[in-house]
Order: C-alpha cells, then sequence, then structure tokens
C-alpha cells in the first residue's frame, strides 16, 4: 500500500520535452514547451523548479549516444522540496550502460518504496519525438487554466529502453505556440509559432522557429499525401476545418469559447506536426522540413474548400469510394484482411467512445455552472440565516462547493484534452490507415490491368502469327515487351507497398499502444490530483460543520 | 413490486430530523412498505406504554392519502392553531426511474446484454433510493407527532396508529379540491396581511423578518441542489457508457482499454457520491423548506388572530357608542384577546424551539455529508492510485519484455 503525494504548486504538467544540454535549452520546463531562448521570460511566472539545471550536470555524455541521463521517474525521492533538484542528485551520468541500474532502480521504486511523487513528467527523449500534449501554450488569449496540465509520469526509461531498441540516435522536439490573430475581419487569420528544437544534421540551425497559419498545414499534408500516400504510408490527419469556430475568432468575439477553439487548434497542430516527424520517411521529405524551416512559405490556395483543386479532390474522393467497392482483391495474404476488419472495428469502438466521452465533458460542463449557481444560494442562505455559527457553515459551504466548481472545471479539460482529442485524433488516424490499405488495392488493381493488357498484347500477337501478318508483329512484339516490363513493374511495386503497408502497421500499432497508455496514465494522473484536492476542501469544512451549535 | 425491509441505512439517512424517537413511550416506525405501480403501502409500527392505546405493540398498513388526511385534519383542528403543523409529506414520486426505465427499454436492441444488464441494475438502485427516501419522509412526519408533547395525544393521530380497518379515507371530492384551492389564495392574501399588520411584539417582528426571508432563500437553495445533484448523476452516467462501450469490445488486445475500464468503473463512485449528496443535503434543504412553511403557517394564524382581536375592540368600541349587542361583543372581544393570547404564547414556545431543532439537524446532515464526501473521494483517490501503479508497472514490464530483459 502506498500513499501518493502530489507536489504542490509544481504539480502542473510538465509536458515536453528533453532539454538535452544545451544551455540555450536550459529553462523550465514549465508548462512550456522547449525551452527557446525567447521564451525565457516565461520562466520567471513559473515557481517550478528547473528540470534543466540538473540536466546540464548530467548532459556531459556525448547526445548521440541515446541513453538519457535523466529519466523522470517516480523515485525514491525525498517527500518534500523539488523533484528537479531531486533529480540532480540522481546521479545517471553513466547511463548507456546503466540499463541495468536503471531497471533496478525502477524496481525499487515501484514495488519498495512507499511514497510515490507523481509529477513532472519529461516525456520527450531523444529519437523519440512524440511529445504529449496537451502543452499550455504561452499564450495569452487563451484561459485554458494552467492546470489541464496534469502531472504525469511518463517514465523517462522507458523512452531510454526504446532508444536502445531502435537505434535512432537523434532528437526533434516541435511546439506549436503563440496564436496571435492577423488582420481583420473576414480576413483575419490566426497565425502560430512553429518552434523547433533538433539535433539533427539536415537542419541548418539548432533551434528556429516560424510562423505558420492553418492553411500552411492543410497544404503540407496535400503534399506530403500526393508523394507517400501511394507508396503505402500512413499519413497522420491534419486537424479539421471549422467554417464556425474560424467565424467567431475572425469576427473578434473575445469570449471563452473563441479562446477555447483556439487552443483546441493549437494543441491539435502541435500533434499533427509530432505524428508527422515521428515517422521516419516523412521526415526526410524536404517538404516537411522547408515547412518547419522557411520562412515564408507561399500561400497553399488549393486548401480552400470551394476552390478548384478543392472540387477536383471532391471528385476524386468520390470516385474512389465507387472503385472501393467494385475491388474484389484476391488476398493471398489473410494478414491484410485480417488487420483492415479489425482497424474497421476498432474505428467503431473509438467513435463510441468518442461520443461518449464527449458527452462527458458537456455534462461536467453543466455541472460546473450549477455548482456555481448552488454555491451562490448556499452563500445567501448563509447570510439570513440567524444562528452566527450556522450562518458561518453556510458560508464556508458556499466555498467548498466553489472550489469545487473549479475542480470539475479543471476536470473538464483534463477529459478533453487528454480523452477526448486523443479518441478524435485516432479516429481520424484509423481513417488514414485505411486509405492506406485502399492504396495497396488500388495498385494490385493497377498491377491485374497490367497483367490482363499484357495478356492481350500476348493473345494480338497470337492471333497475328496465325494470320501471318509479319509487319504488324514487330509492333505486336513492341507492346508485349513494354507491357511485360510495366507488368514486373508494378509487381515490384506491389511487393514494396505490400511490404511498406506492413511495416507502418507495426510502427502505427506501437505507437498506438504507447500513446494510449501515456495518455491513459496522464488522465489517471488528473484524476488523482483531483481527487485529492476534493479531499482536502471536505475536510477542511469538516471541522467548521462540527463547530456548529 | 419491491419491498423493503428493515434497514440500517434509514439510521443513517434520517438525518433531517434529529432525536424524534427518544421518548420509548411511543415509538412509531415504517419498518417495511409495498410498492405496488403506483402506490405505495407503508407498514406502520407502534410501540408504546401509553395507557390510551389498546395494545402495547401493533401495526397498521396506511397509505399516502391517509397521511394526507392526518395532515389537513390536524391543520383544521382549531385547538392546534399555535403549533406548528409538521409539513406533510410528498407524494411518492417514482416518475424519474420510471422515466428511463421506460427509455431503456425502448433502447434496449441498441446496446449489448451487459451494458443493459448493468443500466438495468443502476435504475433498479435508482428506483430503491427513491423508494427508501418516501418511506423515510413519511417516517418522520409520524415522529414529529409522537415527539410532540400536544400532538401525541390527538385522538385522530391515535386513530391513525391504531385502527386497523381501511380509514377509507375518500379522495377529495370537486367542492373540496375548490375549496382547496381557496384555501391556497387566502394564504397569499394572508402574506400580504402579515405583513401589513402592526406587530407589538418584537420576538414576533423579528421571526416574520427571519422567516420571509430565509422561506424564500432556503426554497432557491432547495432548486439549486437539484440541479446540481442531477448533472452529477449525469456525469456518473456518461461514466457508465464508457465503461459499457468498452467492456464490449471483443478484440480486446489492448490492454490500455482495459486500465481506462478500471478507471472509469472506479468512477462510477461518482454515482454513489451525487446519490449520497442528494440524500443528504438536498433532502434537508426540501425539507426544512416545507417546514419553515408550516413555521410561516403559524405566523399567518397569529397575525389572522391579531387582526381579528383588533376588528373585535373596534365592534366593541362602535356597539359601545351604538350603546347596543355590547354583552355580545364583549363576548366576542374577550374571545378573540383570549385566543390571540394563547397563540402567542404557544407559538412562542414552537418557534424557538424550532429554530433549535432546525440548527441541529443542520449540523448533523453537514456532518454526515461531509464525511461521505471525504471517504468516498479517498476511495477513489486510492483507488486511481493503484490503477496508476498498474498502468506504469504494466508500461515498465513492457518495455523491459521488448528489450528482452
Amino acid at each position: 500500500m502506498f500513499l501518493s503525494r502530489l507536489r504542490l504548486p509544481s504539480s502542473e504538467i510538465q509536458s515536453t520535452l528533453t532539454c538535452n544540454g544545451q544551455s540555450a535549452m536550459s529553462g523550465g520546463c514549465g508548462r512550456n514547451p522547449p525551452p527557446f531562448p525567447d521564451n525565457e521570460d516565461q520562466e520567471a511566472e513559473l515557481d517550478t523548479q528547473v528540470l534543466d539545471s540538473d540536466d546540464d550536470d548530467d548532459e556531459g555524455e556525448d547526445i548521440f549516444t541515446g541513453a538519457r541521463s535523466k529519466p523522470i521517474t517516480p523515485t525514491s525521492a525525498p517527500d518534500e522540496g523539488d523533484i528537479f533538484s531531486e533529480e540532480g542528485s540522481y546521479v545517471r551520468s553513466d547511463v548507456h550502460h546503466a540499463t541495468n541500474g536503471l531497471h533496478s532502480d525502477e524496481e525499487l521504486d515501484l514495488f519498495t518504496e512507499a511514497t510515490v511523487e507523481l509529477t513532472l513528467t519529461n516525456t520527450t527523449s531523444q529519437g523519440r519525438r512524440e511529445i504529449i500534449g496537451p502543452t499550455a501554450s504561452a499564450c495569452n488569449t487563451t484561459r485554458v487554466p494552467n492546470s489541464i496540465l496534469k502531472p504525469s509520469i511518463v517514465t523517462k526509461t522507458m523512452e531510454e529502453l526504446e532508444e536502445e531498441e531502435s537505434g535512432d540516435q537523434f532528437e526533434l522536439n516541435i511546439a506549436v505556440t503563440n496564436p496571435e490573430k492577423i488582420g481583420d475581419g473576414m480576413n483575419a487569420y490566426m497565425s502560430y509559432k512553429v518552434s523547433t528544437q533538433t539535433t539533427l544534421p539536415m537542419f541548418l540551425n539548432k533551434t528556429f522557429s516560424v510562423r505558420r497559419r492553418f492553411s500552411d498545414f492543410l497544404g503540407l499534408y496535400e503534399k506530403i499525401s500526393a508523394k507517400h500516400s501511394l507508396l503505402g504510408c500512413i499519413i497522420p490527419p491534419p486537424p479539421q476545418k471549422s467554417v464556425v469556430g474560424m467565424t467567431k475568432v475572425k469576427v473578434g468575439k473575445e469570449d471563452s469559447s473563441s479562446a477555447e477553439f483556439v487552443e483546441k487548434r493549437r494543441a491539435a497542430l502541435e500533434r499533427y506536426l509530432q505524428r508527422v516527424v515521428a515517422h521516419p520517411s516523412l521526415l526526410q521529405d524536404p517538404d516537411v522540413r522547408e515547412f518547419l524551416e522557411r520562412d515564408e512559405l507561399p500561400r497553399a490556395v488549393n486548401t480552400q474548400a470551394l476552390s478548384g483543386p478543392g472540387l477536383l479532390k471532391m471528385i476524386n474522393r468520390a470516385s474512389d469510394a465507387v472503385n472501393k467497392m467494385t475491388i474484389k482483391m484476391n488476398e493471398s495474404d489473410n494478414w491484410f484482411e485480417s488487420k483492415l476488419q479489425e482497424v474497421e472495428n476498432e474505428e467503431q469502438l473509438l467513435r463510441r467512445l468518442h461520443a461518449a466521452v464527449d458527452s462527458l465533458v458537456n455534462h461536467r460542463k453543466e455541472l460546473c455552472s450549477n455548482t456555481v449557481v448552488f454555491s451562490k444560494s448556499v452563500a445567501m442562505l448563509g447570510s439570513v440565516e440567524e444562528n452566527s455559527a450556522l450562518s458561518r457553515a453556510l458560508s464556508q459551504l458556499a466555498e467548498v462547493e466553489d472550489k469545487m466548481e473549479q475542480l470539475h472545471q479543471q476536470q473538464a479539460f483534463s477529459d478533453f484534452f487528454i480523452l477526448a482529442e486523443l479518441l478524435a485524433d485516432y479516429v481520424r488516424l484509423l481513417g488514414a490507415v485505411r486509405c492506406c490499405f485502399e492504396q495497396r488495392m488500388k495498385v494490385w488493381q493497377r498491377l491485374q490491368e497490367a497483367q490482363s493488357t499484357l495478356q492481350k498484347k500476348r493473345e494480338a500477337e497470337a492471333k497475328l502469327l496465325w494470320a501471318n501478318k509479319p509487319e504488324k508483329l514487330q509492333q505486336a512484339k513492341d507492346d508485349i515487351n513494354e507491357w511485360e516490363s510495366k507488368v514486373s513493374q508494378y509487381e515490384r511495386d506491389f511487393e514494396r507497398v505490400t511490404c511498406t503497408v506492413r511495416k507502418e502497421m507495426l510502427r502505427f500499432e506501437k505507437e498506438k499502444a504507447r500513446d494510449f497508455k501515456q495518455h491513459i496514465v496522464k488522465y489517471l494522473e488528473s484524476l488523482l490530483h483531483t481527487q485529492h484536492r476534493l479531499v482536502k476542501c471536505w475536510e477542511a469544512f469538516l471541522p467548521e460543520a462540527k463547530a456548529i451549535a | 413490486m419491491t419491498s423493503i425491509s428493515e434497514d440500517s441505512d434509514k439510521e443513517k439517512v434520517r438525518s433531517v430530523s434529529v432525536d424524534l424517537n427518544n421518548d420509548a413511550s411511543l415509538v412509531i416506525d415504517i419498518p417495511d412498505a409495498l410498492c405496488e405501480r403506483d402506490k405505495v403501502k407503508f407498514t406502520v409500527h407502534t410501540k408504546t406504554t401509553l395507557s390510551s392505546f389498546q395494545k402495547p405493540e401493533f401495526s397498521v398498513p396506511r397509505q399516502h392519502e391517509e397521511f394526507i388526511w392526518l395532515h389537513d385534519t390536524i391543520v383544521e383542528t382549531e385547538e392546534y392553531a399555535g403549533l406548528i403543523i409538521p409539513p406533510a409529506p410528498p407524494k411518492p414520486d417514482f416518475e424519474g426511474p420510471r422515466e428511463k426505465m421506460h427509455k431503456l427499454g425502448e433502447g434496449e436492441s441498441s446496446m449489448t446484454k451487459e451494458e443493459y444488464a448493468k443500466m438495468k441494475q443502476e435504475l433498479e438502485a435508482e428506483y430503491l433510493a427513491v423508494f427508501k427516501k418516501t418511506v423515510q419522509v413519511h417516517e418522520v412526519f409520524l415522529q414529529r407527532f409522537s415527539s410532540h408533547p400536544i400532538f401525541r395525544k390527538d385522538r385522530n393521530f391515535q386513530i391513525f396508529l391504531e385502527y386497523d380497518q381501511d380509514l377509507s379515507v375518500r379522495r377529495k371530492n370537486a367542492k373540496e379540491m375548490f375549496g382547496g384551492f381557496f384555501k391556497n389564495m387566502v394564504k397569499s392574501a394572508d402574506e400580504v396581511l402579515i405583513s401589513g399588520v402592526k406587530e407589538v411584539d418584537e420576538f414576533f417582528e423579528q421571526e416574520k423578518t427571519f422567516l420571509l426571508d430565509y422561506s424564500s432563500k432556503i426554497k432557491d437553495a432547495t432548486a439549486k441542489a437539484e440541479k446540481m445533484t442531477r448533472s452529477h448523476k449525469n456525469v456518473a452516467d456518461d461514466y457508465n457508457h464508457i465503461s459499457g462501450a468498452l467492456n464490449s469490445t471483443a478484440a480486446d488486445n489492448n490492454t490500455a482499454f482495459k486500465k481506462t475500464i478500471s478507471v472509469c468503473v472506479l468512477q462510477k463512485l461518482e454515482d454513489r457520491v451525487a446519490s449520497d449528496q442528494e440524500l443528504k443535503l438536498t433532502e434537508l434543504l426540501r425539507y426544512y423548506t416545507r417546514d419553515i412553511q408550516a413555521a410561516k403557517d403559524l405566523l399567518y394564524r397569529r397575525a389572522r388572530a391579531l387582526a381579528d382581536n383588533e376588528n373585535s375592540n373596534k365592534a366593541l368600541d362602535k356597539a359601545r357608542l351604538k350603546g347596543k349587542d355590547i354583552a355580545q361583543a364583549e363576548e366576542n372581544q374577550k374571545q378573540c384577546l383570549q385566543k390571540f393570547d394563547k397563540l402567542s404564547e404557544s407559538g412562542k414556545k414552537e418557534l424557538t424551539s424550532f429554530k433549535a431543532r432546525r440548527v441541529v439537524a443542520f449540523r448533523k446532515n453537514l456532518i454526515e455529508m461531509t464525511e461521505l464526501e471525504i471517504k468516498h473521494a479517498k476511495v477513489r483517490r486510492l483507488k486511481s492510485n493503484n490503477t496508476l501503479y498498474g498502468s506504469k508497472l504494466s508500461i515498465f514490464l513492457l518495455c523491459q519484455k521488448s528489450l528482452g530483459y
């Protein structure tokens, strides 16, 4: 049996990053994304302790050897004080070979220690380019409370272990922050700051940032999709357009729902980019690099729904759908068939779950407003009450209910950003997976057609031979050669696509399992946090209730 | 048909009115109740040492209408005008759970067997909660009478407890309904009267101000509390749906889902908290809304008596002037004065004890509610923690495995 102790003010989520030992990076792993030089002013407001200062100590080693020197795990740390200083004392400089030590420490932590510190996540590490959201943006316009960032522990050690597994030796962290409204009226748009921090040699700098707007992200998707989907890659889908949401923002309504919309979009864009760069072949794509690096991108106009290309896309999609119905693939490999079925089932399940979680979020918001109203009402009752002790108790009760409302509010945010968005993302991702399978079918279909054309050409040749028309024979022979090479080309394509799809599926499944686990851990932590605060609230109220006389 | 028997839970929930069964000379409770469709049959069980009853211990079946009859009879008794009449228990209302049951039945085809079974179970629990509540309210009603020195001696009350035949309380016919309606109108006129009449006695003046204000505030608080606990129930229901959806996944190779299930299951404790909150706080507020109304009624009666008194004084003066019917007017005036004095005296006593009773009930209720909240939150916290521990452990083990350790 163990206790869980919560960090006090510092129990804000550290949603990101590894900060590797560069001093430019050091700085608050507060609720901010990687500590970029221009974000340093934000550290002032963080009363959390700096992870990185300790990091720096430990990071004496070669960055490229992969193993991080700093697992931020629940350690057998002293109860009070700051986890970061504890980290400092947790010597890990010889980590690469320290996996054993790592494990034994882990075991120690998990099995013997009575105290589990729930805190700071440092989720990403080298090689693991995914940043677990939600990051609280440093955005000023959003009113999302910091406490949506709940403490989360994803064991760094896990990251390190993966490190060893994948052998990747580089790091890339991305954050999307600072949404700003540019322009006015219906032509206004939101511009987001995309900041990258990397050690990859292919980039010009180690840290850099650019401003992008939503259509740029969509444009990126189009480009990537055009190139890679034919190869059978699973392309992460971008966040959806929302006419209603954007119009509200454009019109300039400065209310909470538009702030919420902006925050939601910002987080979604961030996750999108993180997924893109997590994909090894997409990362190599020059378009991606350009997107991250280049200062000014040409406006991606073909992403507008009603434009020419937009309409063309819709037509294509419709014809695809028809094709899908008519293709009946002769599947030699059952793996694909069963996988596709699995994917479809899962998509159904996730849709249902998402609907349920959505309803949960809404009801919780309702609960918030009802609680506030009730709290006011109790306060009024307390003010009228003639018995002074009871009156005091009632006003205390009103305050407790007020606090409850805040807790509910936080929980709602956490519900949404941790669960609902995860589910929504994966519903779309599964859709992308299905597209990927469809691609493979298309390639197969092309192969089939080529084969049947070849067959026809051969028959034609046979007929010519029979009819003894030598002049056309050469032509026929040329045709046959052409088609034979096409067939073998398509065969190779098909093989390659099959192989790629398989690999992609495996990678996707692994990532999905990891993603879900991490999010569930985070969600649990948020629940725990809420419960803890709840207990504290009520425990404070009890003596007041007892004091009524 | 559902029946509820001796239930220690009832002890816990009976914090609306405290200390009602202290006096062993007359102990009343409702150990049993039967619910047939719309009608609830309560078994009223009495244990007494008083000689005015025929037997020392007996039980009679009673229905809701008979409780109302008792209340109305006592209200109409002139003698008790100076007392706070315990408010009548509200009609048993199973509408909520019944509607949900209906909806569940309609939606049966769209959900899996397990989900359906689980939801049915939840609904049955809700139904049971409503049932328990109505039994409690009726019980408290009777106990208010039995613990009051004057009411317990009332002949009608004793008949109610003892008479083992059907009381044949006929339904109010149209005339009586209309009469009741008229009475309500008179009551609202009373509100005007009560604020208009000049009050000599400071105690009553204060009480009047306080009660009027308090009554509106507590009514408001009750309504808001009900809304809040309803939302809380919705949230708990959602967790139910989520865990239902997860449970129905056949291909559960993703253990992450399993974890989420346990998370949602534990969140169902939210439901428990919602019900408990509902029972404790909302019931308290509801009950006292009615009780405050009863206290206000007392004030109205006294105000009317005061008005009568003044009128009779004026009539006497007029009679004296005119020189006729003096004796009659004098008699009238004497009676009015007597009545008024009696009312004022007993009214003061009643209102004072009412104050004390209210404070004690609030205290007990708030303490119990808080302790329950703490208990449940701690359990949830523990469960979250365990699940979290399990999740992290499994993540760790997964990594171990993938590296071949």
